[in-house]
């Protein structure tokens, strides 16, 4: 590997990272706010302009406190947890193409920490890794509201984990009618997305080519089973206060907590992110090139990316401020007997839809 | 469906109520230091000795508040007056007195036992501080000064505000003496420092009230 590329991977993953982790302390703050605004209060105002600097005080505040470790605990596996939380979430946010390839001299530069042409499995693998750190710090914490709510996590992951991938896998299926061959490549299923609808009808020339058109029943099962995945209102029963104290993160204090509560943030983002990125085109958008600078017709993207991304973030916090938790056997319901079964079926009718696209009907 | 319907509902409050927040419409806090908030008239804050327009005081030292505090946080210790420059009009005056903030509840109990409302409240409520004994009200704080002025604990602070101080709680003004119903809103007395006189409270009327010769013995 030559010293370019080398820097050109060094700033993709530096940059990557960073904007999750400002995002992430905007998100905190976002959160706090509209919930605020959805409560008639005002929410976050000391710290900075309208308190956008309240996470910053929150996290130094959290990470100079004391980290009490209680007595019975697992000590290797309690230490551990956290990492086990906060790893994977930051590694699925890596997947995600956040902006345009531009390049500089004759390298492309992708806005994107990594491009695996295996994307989608790898995003699956991590929330499924991301689970394991709820489990242990539940099972390590030794005490009784943690395990419960460990005990919740796993049945919860697992329930709507199938109707995500299902939902991911109609997506699949799609794109690979889009171009040349499948592909599970983040980078190539927005690229497949770019443009309009204007090949089919010269009347949806204005209609971007979203796979949120097509799929909208998959985006529907996804956006149910991210906000699921990431343990929010009204799935949070693994931390449910009002029964669990604090659920998994019960015995966790200081700067051990603060970073499965960065983890649930930055999860949030990046499943916002996927959906984006799967069902709403991701960066793609007009850049007028040519008639704009080229600075701002390069940001253009990025800049959609993220309004695209908060659109689905805000949908977190309006169902955290509308929903209230559901009982266990609802959430077992929901997943078992409406999203699988709804994921399921629509996989058949959009593969058949697709099929007969492709090769007619079987009887022509 | 109908679960579709209700959750598009629930959707369209939280919207609401936040397009309308964000506006000002519906906004119900406020940023507390800065804005201050005009108190409901019966608001029960710290309390205050109270001393009649001669300058003697009213406390006599009978202990009744100490003895009715359900959170025992009243000491009191009563002494005889001297007879030739009497602290209060009764014989004893109360001469030790403390209460203690960090225990009392602020449920103006003690003002209702005091037989010569030496003792009542004000608006103030800002009494939080760094040390336990600064908790400690004495007679010095807590008493009047001749000319009606109370003293503040911490005068320099920047949430101090004297006006609070001069406040009386409403309790006194909403029930009578004799302890009769039919004469709550019925100004009887004015026995606490504080401006003016306040009109009745929504529901208490003094057309309703009757004469205290008529046949009710409380
Ligand atoms: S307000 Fe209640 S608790 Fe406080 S001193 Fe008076 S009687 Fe005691
Ligand atoms: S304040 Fe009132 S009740 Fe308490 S000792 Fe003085 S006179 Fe008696």
């Amino acid at each position: 590997m030559s010293w370019p590329e080398f820097g050109i991977i060094a700033f993709r993953v530096v940059v990557t990272f960073v904007l999750l982790l400002v995002v992430t302390v905007i998100n905190v703050w976002a959160e706090r706010k509209i919930l605020a605004d959805m409560q008639s209060r005002i929410g976050p105002s000391r710290a900075g302009p309208w308190g956008i600097l309240q996470t910053v005080a929150d996290g130094l505040k959290l990470f100079f406190k004391e980290s009490v470790i209680p007595r019975k605990v697992e000590l290797g596996m309690y230490l551990l947890a956290p990492f086990l939380a906060i790893i994977p979430a930051f590694l699925i946010f890596m997947m995600v193409p956040w902006g345009k390839p531009f390049m500089i001299g004759d390298h492309e530069v992708a806005l994107q920490g990594a491009d695996l042409n295996i994307g989608l499995l790898f995003i699956l693998a991590m929330s499924s890794m991301a689970v394991y750190g709820v489990v242990l710090a539940g099972w390590s914490s030794g005490s009784k509201y943690p395990l419960l709510g460990a005990v919740r996590a796993t049945a919860q992951a697992i329930s709507y984990e199938a109707a995500m991938g299902l939902a991911m896998v109609a997506v699949v299926v799609f794109t690979a009618t889009q171009g040349e061959g499948g592909t599970l490549s983040m980078a190539e299923i927005v690229e497949r997305q770019t443009g309009t609808w204007g090949d089919i009808s010269p009347v949806l020339s204005f209609v971007p080519r979203w796979n949120l058109f097509p799929q909208f029943a998959a985006f529907a099962i996804f956006l149910v089973a991210i906000v699921a995945e990431t343990n929010r209102a009204p799935f949070d029963l693994v931390e449910a206060e009002q029964e669990l104290v604090g659920g998994f993160h019960t015995e966790y204090s200081g700067m051990r907590f603060a970073m499965f509560f960065l983890a649930e943030y930055v999860n949030i983002f990046s499943m916002s992110a996927i959906a984006a990125t799967l069902f709403l085109g991701g960066w793609a958008g007009p850049t007028f090139e040519g008639s704009l600078p080229g600075l701002i017709s390069g940001s253009l993207p990025t800049i959609y990316f993220l309004i695209k991304t908060y659109a689905i973030v805000f949908i977190f916090f309006w169902l955290r401020a509308t929903l209230p938790r559901l009982r266990y056997d609802q959430l077992m319901t929901l997943g078992w007997k409406r999203l699988i079964p709804a994921a399921l079926t629509w996989l058949v009718i959009s593969t058949v839809a697709i099929g007969f696209r492709q090769f007619g009907a079987p009887w022509s | 469906m109908g679960v579709i319907r209700e959750f598009i509902k629930g959707l369209r409050v939280t919207g609401g109520t936040m397009l309308r927040t964000i506006t000002g419409e519906e906004l119900v806090t406020t940023e507390y230091p800065k804005e201050m908030r005009q108190k409901p008239p019966r608001f029960h804050g710290r309390h205050v000795l109270n001393r009649y327009p001669d300058g003697m005081e009213k406390c006599i030292g009978c202990e009744l508040c100490a003895g009715v505090c359900p959170a025992k946080c009243i000491f009191v210790r009563g002494m005889d007056n001297d007879p030739e420059n009497p602290t209060s009009p009764g014989e004893r005056f109360g001469f030790v007195y403390e209460i203690n903030m960090l225990r009392c509840i602020f449920c103006a109990l003690c003002v209702e036992a005091c037989p010569t409302e030496a003792i009542t409240m004000t608006h103030l409520f800002e009494m939080s501080t760094t040390n336990r004994e600064d908790a400690i009200y004495t007679r010095e704080t807590l008493l009047m000064d001749e000319k009606g002025g109370v003293p503040h604990m911490f005068p320099d602070d920047e949430l101090a505000d004297m006006d609070e101080l001069a406040v009386a709680d409403g309790w006194v003004k909403a029930t009578a003496p004799s302890g009769m119903t039919s004469y709550q809103g019925v100004k009887m007395w004015q026995g606490t420092p504080g401006p003016g006189d306040w009109d009745p409270e929504p529901g208490q009327s003094e057309l309703d009230a009757r004469s205290p010769t008529e046949d009710d013995d409380g």
